[in-house]
């Protein structure tokens, strides 16, 4: 039996580990809901809450889950879940679950969920399994965070709606970058924080080739 | 020989162990581009080694986009004086911005003229305040970037940013704002090339990642109708829109053929295009298998869209010759297709990769109601099937080959 620390199940995932930028999984719906800083942080607090308490859960019965059926029976878990989130939404934010649209409902297809739930859920105690959703809740909004926060920015240049600069429409000096609100932008983006990630963790895969060329004449 | 003793004067600063090793590139790109490279073949008496490298290969597409550049120059000027001279009402503005607009401020500094009878002179120097502060940002900012990669990860320094930088500053409108300059090309030549290893390693055009960037970040400066005239409210649409619009080109062919029309820089004169692609052709530069292709897919596409015809899209109409001299085709197919890194490289390869750019061009054309121009996309979307073309090529001789050893091992055995 694998055992693995509260905190290191946490922390991992979140800049080393993490989802978006290491595992590459998720990449769908961050480039969907991050051209603004509210839908990202609403959907980064949706899935936290799903991936956690969908880990807690499925960790605590699963030494009853026969292993044949467990996809099902995750899925089971994590529909629950992402319904309640989705009501939850319509019941006190309607504006915003609109603005979502189906991309909540589709947490139930976000592969971290999915993931953790059978990567890590399914062999470690409920506790460490509870933080690593955490974590990989966390790792997930903070990405979602820092693109909607530069898509706003740069695309329109507001912040949570807060004007910050004054686009030339409104009178102002700032050429909004319409690129910056258009879902492919999302992907250079996320190209350029794997970039930056790798950098600073140095965990830099070595190129096939030599890209030095003191040998060519 | 004062520049060339310069030259090897201060080489020991800047090789291993100098004073200034790191910035080796920028010796090294400067040298080799005023001078030969030192280099000759070792160890045998055969071989020859041709002063025509990359170097040089690269520099001979510089010099063959002059024709159109300043063809370019000429008919920025023409069409503002025509534009001043047709809206009368225009001009107390236009003349307005002789303390405002620098642009106008430095023509009537070198003496040029406004009015309606101004010379050729003048026309060329309204195109020239307009072109090479573009070029010169396009060329600086590029340039840096381009230092600033090759100091980092120890490359050589090459020619392909004049290439790319002339190219991008002939690609764009004359009155897109230099600050737009300045990030298109940086995204150019940062994501389009030094990202994937610098030049030779790139798989998309940089200067038309560049535009591709500008075109769907800053929509209202590159496109539409306003854009083409440096003169504040005048509005004239290509001719390629006013077809869209109105089924009627608004031009003579002549017009069109000679670029006196409004459009980006270097687009407009399909005989200036000509005249340099057609020599980067003859020496072997450019391909004649890409530009050969890309004519012939516009031709058939034309063709085949002119049959099936519509009641309600004036674009079905436009015949395969005007397909070929209108927009931005003829420049795109001769000076940035046939850019050897990006393009496929076998035979055949080449034929289908202009086919490609030929078929989208004018499927953009015709079928999108939100683009009237299509080159840049289509050239962009073959750069991206490039190599697949080049792997059927291989695959399919690599398995003609086989079968062919295989039954000649077979006859073989037989007897």
């Amino acid at each position: 039996m694998a055992s693995i620390s509260s905190r290191e199940a946490f922390t991992r995932p979140l800049i080393k580990d993490n989802p978006i930028m290491i595992q590459i999984l998720g990449i769908c719906s961050s480039l969907a809901v991050s051209s603004n800083m509210k839908t990202a942080l609403v959907m980064g607090i949706a899935v936290t809450a799903v991936v956690s308490f969908s880990n807690l859960i499925i960790s605590s019965i699963r030494k009853y889950i026969p292993n044949s059926v467990r996809i099902i029976v995750q899925m089971t878990v994590i529909a629950s879940l992402v319904i309640v989130v989705d009501q939850l939404l319509k019941a006190f934010s309607y504006e915003l679950s609109k603005q979502l649209s189906v991309f909540v409902g589709l947490i139930i297809t976000n592969c971290i969920v999915m993931g953790r739930a059978e990567a890590f859920a399914m062999k470690y105690e409920p506790v460490p399994s509870f933080f690593d959703g955490l974590g990989n809740g966390v790792g997930y909004a903070l990405v979602l965070c820092i693109l909607g926060a530069v898509r706003e920015i740069f695309g329109s240049g507001t912040f949570f709606g807060l004007e910050l600069m004054k686009t030339v429409n409104n009178g102002g000096w700032y050429v909004p970058n319409g690129l910056m609100l258009m879902p492919p932008c999302a992907f250079f983006l996320i190209g350029l924080l794997i970039w930056l990630s790798n950098q600073l963790t140095k965990t830099e895969v070595k190129p096939e080739y030599d890209t030095s060329r003191k040998d060519a004449s | 020989m004062l520049l060339y003793d310069l030259c090897k004067k201060v080489e020991p600063l800047f090789s291993a162990g100098g004073k200034l090793e790191k910035l080796a590139p920028i010796y090294e790109g400067t040298a080799t581009f005023l001078f030969e490279q030192g280099n000759v073949t070792k160890n045998t008496k055969t071989h020859i080694r041709d002063n025509a490298d990359f170097k040089r290969l690269i520099i001979m597409v510089f010099f063959a986009v002059f024709p159109c550049m300043f063809w370019g120059w000429f008919n920025i000027g023409s069409q503002t004086i025509a534009a001043m001279a047709n809206h009368p009402e225009l001009v107390e503005k236009a003349y307005s911005l002789f303390s405002a607009d620098y642009h106008f401020a430095l023509v009537k500094l070198l003496g040029g003229s406004l009015a309606s009878d101004a010379g050729l002179y003048s026309k060329m120097l309204i195109g020239a305040v307009h072109f090479l502060p573009i070029y010169l940002v396009s060329f600086g900012v590029g340039a840096f970037w381009e230092l600033l990669f090759c100091i980092v990860r120890k490359h050589e320094v090459n020619e392909g940013l004049f290439v790319t930088s002339i190219l991008f500053a002939l690609i764009v409108p004359p009155t897109i704002p230099l600050w737009q300059v300045a990030l298109g090309i940086s995204f150019g030549v940062i994501i389009g090339k030094e990202l994937f290893g610098g030049t030779g390693r790139n798989f998309m055009n940089p200067a038309l990642v560049g535009r591709a960037f500008l075109f769907f970040a800053y929509p209202a400066q590159i496109s539409g109708d306003k854009v083409w005239v440096p003169v504040d409210g005048f509005s004239g649409a290509t001719p390629l829109s006013h077809f869209a619009q109105t089924g009627d080109l608004g031009y003579s062919t002549t017009d069109v053929l000679l670029g006196n029309i409004p459009g980006c820089i270097g687009e407009g004169s399909t005989i200036g295009i000509l005249i340099g692609g057609l020599a980067l052709i003859l020496m072997g530069v450019a391909s004649w298998r890409i530009v050969f292709g890309g004519i012939v897919g516009v031709v058939l596409t034309a063709l085949l869209f002119n049959y099936i015809g519509s009641d309600t899209n004036h674009m079905f109409a436009l015949d395969p010759v005007k397909h070929l001299i209108l927009g931005g085709f003829a420049f795109g197919i001769f000076f940035m297709a046939t850019d050897p890194v990006t393009a496929a490289f076998t035979s055949k390869g080449k034929i289908a990769y202009g086919l490609l750019i030929g078929f989208m061009v004018v499927l953009i054309r015709v079928i999108n109601p939100a683009y009237p121009e299509g080159v840049m996309l289509a050239i962009l979307f073959a750069n991206c099937f490039a190599p697949l073309f080049d792997y059927v090529v291989t695959q399919a001789n690599i398995n003609r080959r086989q079968k062919l050893a295989a039954r000649v091992a077979t006859k073989v055995g037989g007897n």
